[in-house]
């Protein structure tokens, strides 16, 4: 996958810098080629897809991809990183046919953006984790809350020793981030102090090595490397979360500019169908319904 | 004109066509980052991105202070780390160094001019942040200025090091056997003749060693905690700052803008034209540095 996304995109990028060079008057990067050209109908599909968008989303869409280009040996799926706002703004512009978001779309992107078709693919559940050595095993949210704006700054203020809490998020933007503020965070910031990392990834490793350190995680990080804590007595697990007793969980979202038509329409019906959301659980996120 | 004199000139102009296309290609980026850049310049205000101190893009706050303090600071202790070093290498290898040594640790020097930087990022992120963060400081996690600063000054040290050996090695040999025919020792001549005459090219080393600094960017996101404060010192030590966290110029740019759209997005680039702006500076004044060499009488 990734070999097809960088041979696709030499061309563009090349042509983004001619572009440049020739004349500095077109818009910012809106101008690389466009992709889908033949409308295909009827049983036989064959062209490109264009899928871009939130990194949470991108490594499920990947494995979902190649399921669908395996049933449709004519179709090409291209899956593209880029964040959740990248991939709302290149479904909107057109950029690209299907947008990925890890997160609620905005009111204010729905506002501007009325075409905005939101197709929810999966939900994925938002572990609190500490590193290995802190010995408190379970928070209420308000402590949550009270730790992640900085107001709760030693672990023996939540039960736990005498240690210094260090926070790990990520950055402004991220829509792990976003979904973590709507979920937990109400009107609070969280605290200026912490320690920001742009990825998930990046986000494990740095608690696993700050001893009081603590921060939030897509359950598909969940490994060794951290401890995940019980939110108001309920783990962080997928039957749990499933349930809805665990209730940090946020939706994994497609969206189209409009209703979706030939290739993806087809992929997204492939998504939601059972082989499709067979493969989302064992990506380790929740299938819908 | 005869062929040979016609390719010459067609040679000529195929150069002089690469030489502008260079030019031309800086000047591009320039304007395409300033155009970017004046949306934020106009609503948030030149003042207010330059002197706020609070960067939460998603409540509408756009201050850039504390990532200028940042890049600052982490540049400042690069160089203190990083300049006595790597002085101490060009003098080793212009004065000292035997030829069979110096073949040996030039190479060594110029290798870690070719490490790619996300490989410092790393070696900072599992060697030097555990061992900053023993030092002893409430707060202290080993990511922040100290552990970034000295990640930066390996990084520039083969910069530094390579431009003052040159300045040194180009002081003329006269005054180095002059001012020992006079009877001054060996370390007389290196600190009174042979410092002094090569001191422009050692300033311009050090400022081409500071630009370097300024625009690392995926080695300082692995080790200085990207936290967006403006660094304190935790404890009564002043020096306790180095352990603050902190984020870049170029950080904050690479950090967000994935992610970025519309004021954002433009208040990123305009911290890119402030990045601009600040090498920019640098590098003309290591330029005009360069261009004095006083004993070219």
């Amino acid at each position: 996958m990734h070999k097809k996304v960088v041979m696709k995109y030499a061309p563009i990028a090349l042509l983004g810098l001619l572009t440049v060079l020739g004349a500095c008057g077109a818009d910012s990067g809106n101008d690389a080629a466009p992709d889908e050209t033949v409308p295909v109908e009827d049983s036989s599909l064959s062209g490109e897809l264009n899928v871009v968008g939130s990194t949470t989303v991108q490594p499920v869409a990947e494995v979902l991809a190649e399921a669908f280009e395996a049933l449709e040996p004519d179709v090409i799926v291209f899956v593209q990183g880029g964040g959740s706002s990248v991939g709302v703004r290149s479904a909107v512009d057109g950029t690209a046919d299907i947008g990925m978001a890890s997160r609620e779309i905005k009111l204010s992107e729905l506002q501007e953006n009325p075409e905005l078709r939101i197709h929810t693919i999966a939900r994925d559940g938002i572990a609190i984790v500490t590193e290995i050595g802190v010995t408190v095993d379970n928070l209420s949210k308000e402590q949550i809350k009270g730790i992640f704006a900085g107001e709760i700054t030693n672990w023996n203020e939540a039960g736990g020793e005498n240690l210094v809490i260090t926070v790990v998020a990520r950055e402004e933007g991220s829509g792990t981030r976003a979904a973590f503020e709507e979920l937990v965070m109400d009107d609070a910031l969280i605290t200026g102090n912490a320690i920001l990392q742009p990825s998930n990834g990046a986000v494990r490793t740095s608690i696993s090595v700050i001893p009081g350190a603590i921060g939030f995680l897509s359950f598909g990080y969940l490994d060794d490397q951290t401890k995940p804590l019980a939110v108001d007595g309920v783990l962080p697990t997928e039957e749990f979360a499933a349930s809805g007793s665990y209730t940090i969980v946020r939706p994994l979202n497609m969206v189209t500019n409009g209703n979706p038509e030939g290739i993806a329409a087809a992929f997204l019906e492939f998504i939601k169908s059972e082989d499709g959301q067979a493969i989302v659980a064992s990506e380790g996120y929740l299938p819908v319904n | 004109m005869t062929g040979k004199k016609r390719l010459e000139s067609a040679v000529k102009y195929i150069f002089l066509f690469s030489a502008l296309m260079s030019i031309l290609i800086v000047v591009m980026i320039g304007i395409f980052t300033f155009r970017e850049a004046i949306p934020a310049f106009r609503e948030i205000g030149i003042i207010k991105l330059l002197t706020g101190t609070v960067w939460r893009p998603g409540q509408g706050q756009y201050g850039i202070l504390a990532m200028i303090a940042g890049s600052g600071l982490v540049t400042l202790g690069a160089v203190v780390i990083g300049v006595p070093l790597a002085l101490g290498c060009a003098i080793f290898l212009s004065e000292i160094a035997p030829p069979a040594v110096r073949s040996f640790v030039r190479p060594s020097i110029e290798l870690l001019a070719g490490i790619p930087s996300v490989v410092y990022g790393l070696f900072g992120m599992v060697v030097i942040v555990p061992l900053v963060r023993n030092i002893d400081v409430p707060g202290n996690t080993g990511f922040g200025l100290l552990s970034a600063s000295i990640v930066l000054a390996v990084m520039i040290l083969p910069t530094i090091s390579s431009v003052s050996e040159y300045a040194i090695r180009s002081v003329p040999k006269r005054f180095r056997e002059g001012s020992l025919a006079m009877g001054a020792t060996k370390w007389e001549t290196m600190t009174k003749v042979i410092l002094p005459g090569a001191r422009s090219g050692i300033m311009s080393a050090i400022i081409l060693g500071l630009g370097r600094a300024l625009g690392e960017t995926i080695a300082m996101i692995m080790v200085i905690g990207n936290s967006v404060i403006i660094p304190f010192a935790a404890s009564d030590n002043p020096l306790s700052i180095f352990l603050s966290r902190a984020r870049t110029l170029t950080g904050n740019i690479a950090v967000e803008i994935n992610y970025a759209t519309g004021l954002h997005e433009s208040a990123l680039f305009a911290t890119g034209v402030v990045l601009f702006a600040l090498i920019m500076i640098m590098n003309s004044s290591a330029r005009m540095l360069i261009g004095r060499k006083k004993w070219e009488k």
